[in-house]
Formats: C-alpha cells, structure tokens, sequence
C-alpha cells in the first residue's frame, strides 16, 4: 500500500537564516503508529507545522494520501488532527463550543453524537459546559486532543503529548490512540522520551539537528536492544580462538585479554552455559566477567553524538 | 467552498460581541450621546444652521461615521489579532479552510457588528434630533460599504500589529485625527481655501460627504466621487490581504 504520507527533499531555512531541517525524506505507513525521536530543537515541530500547512516549507514536496499539501490543501488538511505542543485554547470559550467550532472550521456537517463520544472518552463529559480557563492544564491538554478528534481526521499528530502531563492523563491518552489506531487512524507522536517510543510505536524515527538518522521498525530496534554483551577477563592472553569455539558469537578484545561474547536475551537459549564448558575444554581460564546491555537510550545517544 | 468553516468563524465573532457587549455596543453609543451633548447643545446654540439644516442634526452622519470607523477596526483588529497572539490561529492555518473564507469570516463578522452599531447610534440621534434620510438605500449602501473597507483596514492592522500598542495606535493616532478633520462636524466649505485643499487629501471627508449626501442631500464632493473613493480605499485593502496571505506575511514563518 502506498504510504499515507510521504515528505520528499524537504527542508526548512526560517528568515533568521536557521536551517531548521536539512533533507527530509520520510514515508509515513497507513494505520501505524510512528513515534519521532528526537532531542529539543532537532525539528520535530518544524516538520509536523509543515505538514500540517502552518508553516511553509522552504523547498521539497509532502504528499497526504496522494495529494500534494500546497496545491490540494483542502484534501490534505481535512484528513489531518493536530495536537501542538503549546497548550492554546479560547480562554472564554465552553469546552462544548470550542469542539464543536473546531468540526465546523474544518467544514464538517454538526454531530453532537460524535462530539459527546470524543469528550466521554477523554473523561470531558462532565465539563463540557465549563469554560476552559477554569480547566487544569491536564484537561485543556484532554480539550486540545477533543478539538483535533472533532472532524474524525484519518491522520492524528500528537507533538510532544506527555510533556509535564500526570500519569493518570498519560494513560488515557494511550487508551485513545490504542482505539484509534484500532479503526485504522495513522498517528505521528514526537516525543523525547524513549520509553514512550517503545511502548506505543511500530516504527520510530530518530531526527537530529533538522536530520533523519535512523527510521527503525520497533521490533527491529528491540532486537538490537536484546542484544547482551557477556565479557570474560582472562586470566592469560590467548592469540586465536580454538576451533572448537567457531560456533559462538566471540570476539577478542584488549590484545587478547578479554573474551567478549554476544547473544539475544530472548532466545531460548542464550548459550552461556556451554560455552562456558567448552571454554574449560579448551583450557581458556577466566578470572571475572560482566554483562552490559545496550539501551535504546544508548543506541539513541551514540546516533544523536555521532 | 468549506461555508461551515465561514459560518464556524463569524459565529465565533459573534459570540465574543455579545460576550463583550458593555465594550462593543455600548460604549460607542454613551460617546455618541455625550457628542451630542457637547456639540450639538454647547455648539449648536451658536452655530444654528449649515447649509439648510440645524447643527445638531448636521452632524448625525459623522457621529455615525466617526464610530463606525472607529469600531470596524477596533474589532476587525482584535478579532484576528487576538488568536495570534494566544496561539490559537494554528487551528485556523491548518484547517481546510481558504484565506478569502478566512477574511469572509472575520471581517464579515467586524462589519456586521459595526453595521448593527452604527444603525443604533442614528437610533440614539434620533432621540436628540429630528432625522430625515432622503436616501436610505445609499446611506445603507455607505454604511456596508464603510463597514466592510474598513474591517478589512483593520484586518489588516491586526495582522501586521506584533504588540497590543500598534493595535490601538492606528485607531488613535490616524483614524480618529482624520474623522475629526474630516467633516464630522463642519462643512468642509466653512474651512479657509487653502485648508479645503489640505482636506480633500483626506479620504474620510468622502465618506463622510457621501453619507451625509444620503441624509440631507448637502455634500462637500459629488456623490460618484465620494463612491469612487470608497471603492477604491476597499480594493487597495483587499490587494493587501490577498498579499498577506499569499506571502504568509506574519502569519507563516
Ligand atoms: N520561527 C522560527 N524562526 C527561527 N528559528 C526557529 C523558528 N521556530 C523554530 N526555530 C528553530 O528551529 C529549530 C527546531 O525547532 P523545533 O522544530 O521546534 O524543534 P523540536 O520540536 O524538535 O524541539 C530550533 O533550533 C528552533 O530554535
Ligand atoms: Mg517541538
């Protein structure tokens, strides 16, 4: 299937002269859940802003179902819900007519049914005749997520959601985007938090300084993530490996000092105990050992540094 | 065309109107009053009659004018001012929505609230002065026209204003100056020669003299130049938008 949206040779130089993205190539799968990793200022906002027409681009193209972004705006738009990252609402404005003005800007005929279903489920219900500015941030986050859920858009972006959000919040919002992606809406989150990634995505892509350097499925990212490094001090130096060792994931290290052996946490069976009886076979002797895992955040920090 | 959007922001217009009611309908009327008070009492006892009519009722169209004005770019300012300014006009750039829905929407809201205005206040007049309308298709025509050049005059201003400062600036400093040199009050012949040049470079003086045409039929300019005047100031405000939007002129960075 094609991608729902694809953002080719785009990139960003604001008046200041700042190059906000470089070239941005990405294809965005219909139904997932991508989560966009990256620092502050690595240009999340920038390239969610351009997709979503509120910022122009400087060069490229973004295709939205097909449809090019300038130049069919009103099919792009209508299939898009944006969540920004700053919290901005009509202050004077009730929590019912802000939804239902958010439905009508995007030219959708009125259902008061689909509105009342949007506020239940963000537990907004009992409020929706309070004004938002005597709402807690935590619930005009919940109002921002309704008026983006309002026209029922087949693609919701979610800019940095959690960001000084509560637990309690945290959860409702990823029961939301469960049961959207469960009728088959895209979602575009951007985060920092890497636990966030690896909990709700499919794929992730990780952007820094205005660049997309890894576009990972999940699962693939995990498997480099269960990767365990199992390392044994010898106790002399040995030059080569015996043969009958071939058959494990072994390596040398520090002139032959050091044995360092890598195997998959979620295998079965990791291999641990007999390599150990074929290293006494082979009369390799070792004085200690220690095991490190490699972390998302770690993979993370190595690609942003690099 | 996406009307629920138009319809979606003109409401949404509406509502603050009548949200702020005290400042956008009421106040304008107690300044009238108070006008009325000061310079058709203190000053009409001594000037009686310009060109025919009684002072008082002389200065009726104006009144009107000089509020209509005033309230078309307060509001058509604020209206699109005020989502820039908090943030919300993100909802508004990525909606389906297109920049002449956008500017029907707001200024279309602006102009009506000062249309409702300014027939109010000739309401108040009339409880002052005895009012005649010769013409009250033109005087209608005028005040829409007025209404809507000027909303988007002041749709302009909220767009450009990057401070609440340069937002009351313009209605202080330029609008409310050149409606009082423009004939809200005096006949432009009542002027020395070299002043009624001077004046003629103020484009209120034609709205005016055109709007009190529609009244008394007494007029500082003739009627298709007071029309001319007017459309032309709504076409120059109308090439603006259309630039601001197709730049994205302070409103996409
Ligand atoms: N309007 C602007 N003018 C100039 N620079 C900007 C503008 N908006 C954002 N930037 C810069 O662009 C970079 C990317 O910003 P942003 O997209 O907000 O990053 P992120 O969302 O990943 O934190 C930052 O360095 C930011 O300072
Ligand atoms: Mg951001």
């Amino acid at each position: 299937m094609s991608p729902i949206i694809s953002v080719s040779g785009l990139s960003k130089v604001y008046a200041s002269g700042f190059t906000a993205l470089k070239t941005i190539n990405l294809d965005i799968n219909r139904g997932e859940i991508f989560a966009l990793l990256g620092p502050n200022g690595a240009g999340k906002t920038t390239l969610i802003s351009i997709i979503c027409g509120i910022t122009n681009p400087s060069i490229g193209q973004i295709l939205v179902d097909g449809h090019d972004i300038q130049r069919d705006y009103r099919a792009t738009r209508s299939l898009i819900g944006l969540v920004p990252q700053e919290l901005h609402t009509d202050a004077f404005e009730t929590v019912w007519a802000t939804v239902s003005f958010s439905r009508g800007l995007f030219g959708k005929p009125k259902n008061p049914a689909h509105i009342e279903k949007v506020l239940k489920d963000l537990s907004l219900w009992d409020k929706k005749d309070n004004k938002i500015v005597t709402l807690s941030g935590g619930m005009k986050r919940r109002v921002m997520i309704a008026k983006a859920l309002s026209h029922e858009p087949q693609i919701l972006f979610l800019d940095e959601p959690t960001a000084g959000v509560d637990v309690e919040l945290r959860k409702a919002m990823w029961d939301v985007v469960r049961t959207l992606r469960a009728s088959g809406v895209t979602i575009i989150l951007t985060t920092h938090y890497i636990e966030e990634a690896e909990e709700m995505a499919d794929r992730v892509g990780v952007i820094n300084r205005g660049e997309i350097i890894l576009v990972e499925e999940k699962t693939a990212l995990m498997q480099k993530l269960g990767k365990k490094r199992l390392k044994l001090h010898l106790q002399g130096k040995v030059d080569a490996l015996p043969s009958s060792l071939a058959a494990y994931n072994l390596d040398l290290a520090e002139s032959g000092k050091e044995l360092i052996y890598t195997y998959d946490t979620r295998s079965e069976h990791t291999g641990i105990t007999s390599l150990l009886g074929d290293l006494r076979a082979a009369g390799i002797r070792f004085s200690d050992l220690d095991t490190t895992q490699s972390s998302l955040e770690e993979i993370f920090v190595s690609l942003v540094r690099a | 065309m996406n009307l629920g959007a138009v319809k979606a922001i003109y409401r949404f217009e509406m509502a603050r109107t009548w949200r702020t009611l005290l400042q956008s309908i009421v106040s304008p009327v107690v300044s009238t009053s108070l006008y009325f008070v000061v310079f058709g009492a203190a000053i009409g006892s001594r000037i009686t009659q310009v060109e025919g009519v009684s002072y008082g009722t002389f200065i009726v169209p104006g009144l009107v004018m000089l509020s209509v004005l005033t309230q078309s770019i307060t509001n058509a300012s604020f209206g699109i001012y005020f989502p820039k300014f908090i943030g919300t006009i993100y909802e508004i750039l990525s909606a389906p929505v297109s920049y002449f829905e956008i500017v029907l929407g707001y200024v279309g809201a602006a102009a009506t609230k000062s249309i409702i205005l300014g027939l109010i206040i000739l309401a108040t007049a009339g409880l002052f002065v005895p009012l005649h309308i010769h013409h009250p298709v033109w005087m209608l025509t005028f005040l829409v026209l007025t209404s809507v050049t000027f909303s988007l005059f002041g749709f302009i201003i909220g767009i450009w204003a990057d401070g609440f400062e340069k937002l009351q600036m313009i209605p202080m400093l330029i609008i409310t100056p050149l409606t009082f040199l423009g004939g809200s009050f005096y006949s432009i012949s009542m002027l020395p020669p070299n002043w009624q040049t001077v004046a003629l470079f103020n484009p209120v003086v034609y709205l005016i003299s055109g709007f009190r045409w529609s009244f008394y039929e007494i007029a500082d300019v003739s009627l298709s130049v007071s029309m001319g005047m007017t459309v032309s100031f709504l076409v120059i405000c109308m090439t603006v938008v259309w630039w601001i939007f197709r730049t994205g002129y302070r409103l996409k960075s």
